[in-house]
Parts: structure tokens; sequence; C-alpha cells
């Protein structure tokens, strides 16, 4: 049996658990496909080629000698390049970074992945520093849309959303810090779940908003996405903010689960403002098909991103700024302009910011005492083109940058998980946010694979390549 | 012209030994402008006094 590009991870796994494909085949078709489509989209920076033949027939001998393989058997996934991985410098989308020692070790997503039988194939494209919304990098080239390849990817895990909407790889891993995984899920037409904030170990993985940084999974089924974020499930103390009080609580079991019993509204306000026609129609198609009717007013949603905002700049400023006063020509000019003036914002409005985030934490506390999983769009638009600067809406011309993150930024902000779904209009994807309450990964993942099952929420075949 | 935000980044690269090369200026001055105006947004809303801040949120 050949691995063939729909082949979802389960499809995968349970092929090479019950020996119809073997893991390294499973590897040589995704390192062939990366081979032959990889030029175009420029998702990876690095494949592990070697690496990933050596784990691949591991795992065959494992199953040759009738070992237990573990759920992801020979599935191929990579990693955003902020990921630490044995042997290589943690670049995390920079020039200054590449200086740096080697990774001695995986980061701990990478070994739980790899525990389960994964087979890690490469370190994927990225913005700089994750300060990036766009999939744009002017160090290693921008990461091109599977479906467009003279669009944005979205970011800043441009090369996630475009590894895995181009169905070089099942699965991805990246980052997101105000929504740089689920704006290329959605510009790209795929899963991607962005947990709990303090649910999945950050441990060994290249910082960028310490309170706001989380990492999660990518793929094309919600059965894939679940795959993967149980296996990365549990404490780890090489992380200093992650859970050690909710254990390891699976998803998989519960997906199939129905979806009728739950409250679902949709997001009112600010979520339903600045938002082209596209986004409006995929709420409206995964609503309908979820018979949600009521619309939640989120209150003070654009001034929780404003809070976002003013946090990211200032934090990300303090992490790079010896840096930014040694090596400030190695930057991307425009993260290190942010950056300069995120370190000047005075120091009374950064704390402002912080205890705003717990009045609005409360206020979001409340309405999921009534509501089960909140629907916004993932990002306002279908991805916009590369290099564009600005977009037109209702006849006022917004900068792209500054507003591609605007749906997404009052989420993570109170650390909420989300499934970003992937909604396949014509001619483009784009992705609608199942928003549930705190540790409630398990409601957005049914939820969307629900959506999945009734075709509302599908990954699309790559039509750009 | 001098803008009016250019002493205060000249006084806060200077207190902060952060070099701002000419050319960065207005670069830097446009993005200051967007913080500032973001920071004041959050910055109108009342808190009471006793507000914790949140700088690790635990959901």
């Amino acid at each position: 049996m050949t691995s063939k590009p729909e082949m979802t991870a389960a499809d995968i796994a349970s092929a090479v658990a019950g020996r119809r494909m073997s893991a390294l085949d499973a590897t040589e078709a995704a390192l062939a496909r990366i081979k032959q489509h990889d030029g175009i989209l420029n998702s990876f920076t690095d494949v592990t080629a070697e690496r990933a033949r050596a784990k691949a027939r591991a795992v065959d001998a494992d199953i040759a000698a009738g070992k237990d393989v573990g759920p992801l058997a020979g599935v191929p996934f990579a990693v955003k390049n902020l990921f630490d991985v044995a042997g290589l410098p943690t670049r995390a989308g920079s020039k200054i970074n590449r200086d740096l020692a080697p990774a001695k070790r995986d980061a701990t997503l990478i070994e739980r992945m790899e525990a389960a039988g994964a087979v890690l194939v490469g370190a994927l494209n990225m913005g700089e520093y994750a300060y990036d919304f766009t999939g744009e990098n002017v160090h290693d080239g921008p990461s091109r849309n599977p479906h467009d390849t003279t669009r944005m990817t979205g970011g800043s895990s441009g090369g996630s959303g475009s590894a895995v909407g181009g169905a070089l790889v099942p699965i991805a891993l990246g980052s997101d810090t105000n929504g740089s995984i689920r704006v290329p899920s959605s510009f790209c037409g795929i899963f991607g779940l962005k947990p709990t904030y303090g649910r999945l170990s950050r441990a060994r993985s290249f910082p960028f908003v310490v309170s706001l940084d989380h990492l999660g999974p990518f793929a094309r089924s919600a059965t894939d996405l679940a795959l993967a974020y149980d296996v990365m499930q549990g404490e780890d103390a090489d992380d200093a903010a992650c859970t050690t009080t909710r254990g390891l609580e699976p998803t998989l079991p519960l997906l199939a689960n129905p979806v009728s019993d739950l409250r679902i509204a949709i997001a009112g306000g600010h979520f339903q403002n600045n938002v082209f026609p596209e986004a409006v129609e995929a709420v409206s198609r995964v609503a309908k098909a979820l018979g949600a009717t009521r619309v939640v007013d989120v209150p003070e949603a654009a001034r929780a991103r404003a809070a976002a905002y003013v946090i990211t700049t200032t934090e990300g400023a303090s992490l790079h700024l010896d840096r930014l006063r040694k090596r400030a020509n190695d930057f991307d000019p425009a993260v290190r302009d942010r950056l300069i003036a995120g370190a000047m914002v005075p120091a009374p409005m950064v704390d402002r910011a912080q205890k705003f985030r717990r009045w609005y934490r409360a206020q979001l506390a409340e309405i999921f005492r009534s509501v089960d999983v909140l629907l916004a769009p993932a990002t306002p638009c279908t991805a916009p083109k590369l290099g564009q600067v600005n977009f037109n809406l209702d006849g006022v011309e917004l900068p792209v940058r500054a507003n591609i993150g605007i749906h997404t930024q009052p989420i993570s902000f109170i650390g909420l998980p989300v499934v970003a779904v992937p909604v396949p209009l014509e001619p483009l994807p784009i992705g609608v946010q199942i928003i549930a309450a705190p540790w409630r990964e398990d409601i957005a993942l049914r939820v969307a694979y629900a959506l999945e099952k009734m075709g509302v929420a599908a990954a699309p075949a790559p039509r750009g390549l | 012209m001098a803008e009016p935000l250019d002493d205060y980044i000249d006084a806060v690269s200077k207190a902060l030994a952060l070099p701002v090369e000419e050319a960065w200026r207005p670069a830097v001055r446009a993005n200051l402008e967007v913080s500032l105006r973001l920071a004041r947004l959050v910055d109108e809303f009342a808190l009471p006094d006793e507000t914790e801040p949140a700088p690790i949120f635990a959901a």
C-alpha cells in the first residue's frame, strides 16, 4: 500500500499498525511530496530526512517485534521552527537565532508525538519571532498558500498552514500567541487547535509573549487534531505555566458524541464588525448546521484586543531588548520597528492591560455559564495577496496586517480553547472559531467533528499545486 | 519639523540604551502611535482599585 496525500493521520496509523503499509513507506511518501511541492510552497526550512528514516525504521522494527507502537505509528509530522529539534539551531524565523548552538534535546511536544509513533520530517517556516499574521519572512521568503500560491498563508505559523494545507504532511505543530494557529488554519483551509492556556507544554520552544503563548496542532480532519492533541497532553515541570491539576483528559473517545445537547451561540458585537462577506457566510453556514440562532454580545472585546496588543508589544520588546541593542540590523525591519516602539510604552499602561484581562475573563466566565460554545470568524477575510498592504472594506481602506487578527486576539487573551474549522468556500476557504470554556477542548473538538461529518467543515484539496 | 513623539522617543531611547537610527524613526513613531492609541483605549476603562493583574492567565 502506498501513502497518498489524501490519507489522514488516522488512515496512515491504521495502515502502518495493520502492516498494510510500512512507516518507512509513509515517511518516504511525505519526503517525496515535500521535494515535489515545497519549492513552490516554501513551507519547510529544514527537512530532517535521515532522522525521519531512522525513526520510521524503528517503528517498523517495533511492529515486527509485536510491540505497541502508539496511535500515531508512522505518521509524518513537522513543526514550526521555534520548536527545539535536536541538532538544529532554533531559528524562530529569525536570522539572529541561526547563530545559536544546535538544540540538544527536542521540544516536549515532539518527544510526545514521537513516543506515540509519529515521525518528525522537518521544521517549518514562520514569521520572524512569531510577531506576524502574514506568513511572510524576509530571511526565508514567504510560505505560500496551497490554494493560490500568490496569496498569504497567514501567520505566524505560515509553514505549518502551508505544509498541512498542501497535504505534504497530515499533522503540523505551531504556536498561537494572538492567532498564529487560527489564522493560517483559516487561510489554508485546515483544522487548527489552540488549547486552553497552560494545557500543552511549551518546554523547549522559543517564546514570544509568555503570558499569551500556546502550542497546538494543525490537521486535515478533526479526528487527526484530537489524535495529536491527546498524545501531547500531560504535565511538564519544564514549563512553569503547564497545568499540574488537570491530568490527562482524552478527547478522542468523546469525539462522536452528539452535539444536540450543547448550547451554541454566535459571538456578537466586535465579532460581527469589520468582516468581509465570506466571513459572514462561513459563520452563517456553521451556525445554521448547528441550529445556533442566539447571538451573545462579548463585552469589551475590542478593548480586549487592544490590551492583548499592548501586552504583546511590550513583553515582546522586553524579550528581545538585548538583541535590539546589539543586532538591530539583523531583524526584519518591520519586526524591529514594532518591538522598539513596544519598549517605549509606559509601564502603567501594561499593568492596566493585565488588570483589564482579569475583568474581561470574569465576563466570559459569566457567558459560559449559559453557553457551551461561541462561534466567531477566525479571520475577517480569505487569504490576501502576498505583500498586500491594505484591503477595502465597505469603502474604507484598512491595513491588512493590523486587522487579520482582530477576531482571534480577544479569545487567546484569556486563554480559551478554540478549534478553527475550515469552511470550503469558493474560490478560497476561510475558518470559523469554535470557542469553548476553559479546559473544554473536548467540546470544541466534538463540534468540529460534527461539522465535518455534516460536510460543512472540510479541508479542501490543495488547488494551487 | 519634529513630530510630537520625537522628543519622547529620543528620551526613552537614551534611558533604555536602545538606539533608534534616523531611518527607522518614522516607522517606530507610527508603531508607537498605534500602541499608545490602543493603550489609551485600555487606560480609559475604569477598574476597581482592588483589581488584580493577570500576568499569567490560569483559565
